[in-house]
């Protein structure tokens, strides 16, 4: 199955691009982690900025900061939204 | 009198400490909770003439399963029962803390919630309506500011009616018709077991059994309700229904938000500004490294400065010590107890300095953007960006740097970080290398010591990664990690966080030096008559019986003892040697005498500083493994496995040494 969204993930979003999450693909205790810090399907996401070494990556979730690694964020199916 | 218990409950970061400090002041009491090594602070107070406890629960960002912290701190709401659960709310991010309110109000649990840093919401312009707030939750809510005390008499008060009057009903998130259906239908089916209603509120564990929590399957285990739930549950995609119910939760905060907040239009934050530099991809590095560079010196300073006045109290005390009758007496305490625990207590300054510049950093948030810059290099071997300062601190003292792995969440991989620290070159190991590369390597003795630091850092990376792939297996944890907005840690709370975690380390690990000090005092004093660490003393037998097992090291029965005597502190092997070689504790006399040995050469004392670096670590380090895994067994692996690597190594560098140099 095809994520939704056209394919995209939250990895792929690039610095001051907003989005919206359409799906979690993550499992098991990432998965409960995810919603506990508020990325459920519906929450809008910023992305802020890679750390200097290309991995982790700074997002914006309902107003607070959070790191999340790439690969984690690569089971986050997003939808871009509209410059 | 009456008396009441009262939890304090909170994401991390949203000033919890500070508003269990302002409650408790001094009157605080630390400890683990049982069986796990998670912090447990409690502080029992007189408010309006009645008793309070407050114990302080970890922070969690939900009452899942995600980590040993969340269960602690749900397994205390159950089944400890408190009488009423204060919620610490961060008011400038309501949104996320809100979902913890949803699941302790779930959980049934009397709610008091706190809106803490009530001013910075106020400051940066949002209006929150905590009248509306307390309706539209059915909970009280009152406004605080921690670290000026402001609204910690009302929330106590709060908190005591909340205690005294009946319970109210069950006010939750309603989760819809479908999943309210299925969650109906399991309550029926749960209610059948007596016990289990009698102990749990049965709608949060149906909603837990919903969410497929592992841990609510367990609680089901034996009960006689288990078959009809799990018929139930069999017909629903729990992963969906997670989904769903979280999605809700956040609606219903969403829709409780709306009518509550009017929240300042988003600028670009004090925090952000800062970040731009402190994270920033060419200046974070060098920033990360100059920080954690001062707080190396800082430590390394003061702490010897005061380490040093420690080690000449000590050394007035020895000698008074030598002056008591009988002769025996005077060397147990002497040589024993001053000798073996001062070397020891030499160190606590160092501890206690760096407890305060972690708990600085820790309350300023820059720690939460170390782990951040760090990840990505840790993650290659298997560790968490956060297992970096503990590593780091190893350089100066294993003891610290071992407690410092409390940051680390996950449990296997704060296990990791404990175990391969010891092969971090502490200070104390120097000395050792000093002497040694002094007398057989010259000018390139800089290049060994490098060499020699490089190797440990290699052995700890490698056996990480082996760790990792046999005995402590497993996914990393998901990296996901808040970067909360940095604000200026007070003085007092620094200072109080320094002072607990301090005076923890030397209650648990005092006694243990104690007695490793006087069991090694024993060995060298007998039998009776023998001159103290001689080679007729006990040590000295028992080194003579290791020679067979360091000779293929190219070392002697002397050496043996010596690395007997390092287990107090590393760097008791060269005063034990200066003991062992009849040079006293003159330095220049026992290079002469090692030098003069002709069964050492540079291939030796190469093995004896690679067995050195590697092998079981000192009694000090070793207590705090203890303590910090909760273990002994775990702590007998650590020397075992040191043992067997510094040995297999040493042998390698013996016999390669031997090639180029000879002896």
């Amino acid at each position: 199955m095809l994520p939704r969204g056209g394919g995209v993930t939250l990895d792929r979003i690039i610095p001051e691009q907003a989005c919206r999450i359409v799906g979690i693909r993550a499992r098991g205790r990432s998965r409960r982690r995810m919603f506990a810090m508020g990325l459920v399907p519906g929450a809008r996401v910023e992305m802020l900025r890679t750390a200097p070494l290309g991995d982790p990556v700074e997002y914006r979730v309902r107003g607070y900061c959070l790191a999340i690694r790439k690969a984690d964020a690569g089971l986050i199916d997003v939808m871009p939204e509209e410059q | 009198m009456q008396q009441f218990t009262v939890a304090l409950a909170g994401n991390p970061n949203v000033g919890k400490t500070t508003i269990f400090n302002a409650v408790t002041g001094s009157r605080q009491h630390v400890g683990n909770w049982p069986g796990v090594t998670v912090e447990k602070k409690t502080g029992r107070i007189s408010h309006r003439g009645i008793e309070i406890d407050v114990v302080d629960l970890p922070g969690t960002y939900s009452l899942t399963a995600y980590s040993l912290d969340e269960i602690v701190a749900r397994d205390f709401i159950l089944d400890e029962k408190p009488d009423v659960v204060i919620q610490v709310v961060d008011a400038t991010n309501l949104e996320r803390n809100l979902y913890l309110t949803t699941q302790l109000m779930e959980i049934g649990a009397p709610l008091v919630v706190a809106l803490n840093v009530a001013d910075l919401a106020e400051a940066r312009g949002d209006a929150i309506d905590a009248e509306r707030l307390q309706s539209l939750l059915a909970i009280p809510v009152v406004r605080t500011v921690g670290n000026r005390g402001e609204g910690i008499e009302d929330m106590l008060d709060a908190a005591i009616r909340e205690a005294e009057s009946p319970p109210r009903h069950e006010h939750t998130v309603g989760y819809g018709d479908d999943a309210e259906a299925a969650i109906a239908r399991l309550v029926t089916a749960l209610s059948a077991d007596a016990d289990l209603a009698g102990h749990y509120p049965l709608r949060w564990l149906a909603v837990r059994l919903l969410e497929g929590d592992e841990h609510a399957d367990c609680r089901l285990e034996g009960s006689p309700a288990r078959e009809a739930a799990l018929e139930i549950l069999a017909g629903i995609d729990r992963e969906a229904c997670e989904a769903a119910l979280a999605d809700k939760r956040y609606e219903v905060i969403a829709a409780i938000l709306a009518q509550v907040c009017r929240l300042a239009p988003e600028k670009i934050s004090a925090s952000d500004r800062i970040d731009r530099v402190v994270t920033n991809r060419y200046l974070g590095i060098p920033i990360f490294l100059a920080l954690m560079w001062g707080a190396f010196e800082l430590t390394f300073a003061v702490g010897g400065f005061f380490g040093e006045a420690i080690e000449a109290g000590f050394g007035v005390l020895g000698e008074a010590a030598a002056t008591i009758e009988p002769g025996w007496l005077a060397s147990l305490i002497g040589d024993g107890i001053l000798g073996g625990v001062g070397a020891v207590l030499a160190f606590v300054p160092h501890i206690f300095i760096l407890f305060l510049i972690l708990s600085i950093m820790e309350a300023s948030g820059y720690l939460a953007r170390a782990a951040f810059i760090m990840d990505r290099l840790m993650y290659a071997f298997g560790l968490p960006g956060k297992a970096f300062i503990p590593m780091l601190m190893g350089f100066g003292c294993n003891v610290p740097a071992i407690m410092a792995t409390r940051t680390i969440e996950d449990h296997k991989e704060r296990l990791i970080t404990i175990m391969v620290n010891p092969f971090i070159s502490c200070g104390a190991r120097l000395p050792i290398y000093v002497l040694f590369t002094g007398i057989f390597f010259g000018r390139e003795a800089g290049t060994v010591i490098f060499a020699l630091y490089v190797l440990g850092i290699a052995v700890a990376i490698g056996s990480a990664k082996l760790f990792r792939s046999t005995i402590l297996p497993g996914e990393s944890a998901a990296f996901i990690m808040e970067l909360p907005p940095y604000r200026l840690p007070t003085l007092r709370g620094s200072m109080i966080q320094m002072w607990d975690r301090g005076s923890t380390y030397l209650k648990k690990a005092g006694g243990i030096i104690l007695i490793g000090a006087v069991i090694i005092w024993a060995l060298a004093s007998n039998p009776p008559g023998v001159e103290y660490g001689s080679q007729e003393s006990l040590v000295g037998i028992i080194g003579n019986m290791l020679s067979p097992a360091v000779e293929p090291l190219g070392l002697n029965g002397k050496i043996a003892v010596a690395l007997i005597f390092g287990i107090l502190a590393k760097e008791i092997v060269v005063s034990s040697l200066g003991v062992l070689y009849g040079a006293g504790e003159d330095a220049g006399s026992l290079t002469d005498a090692l030098a003069a040995d002709p069964g050492l050469g540079p291939a030796s004392a190469l093995a004896l500083m690679v067995f050195a670096l590697l092998y079981l670590p000192c009694i000090a380090t070793l207590a705090v493994i203890r303590a910090e895994t909760g273990s002994w067994r775990w702590t007998g692996f650590a020397v075992g496995y040191g043992v067997v690597i510094a040995w297999l190594l040493a042998f390698f560098a013996y016999q390669a040494g031997r090639l180029i140099w000879g002896i």
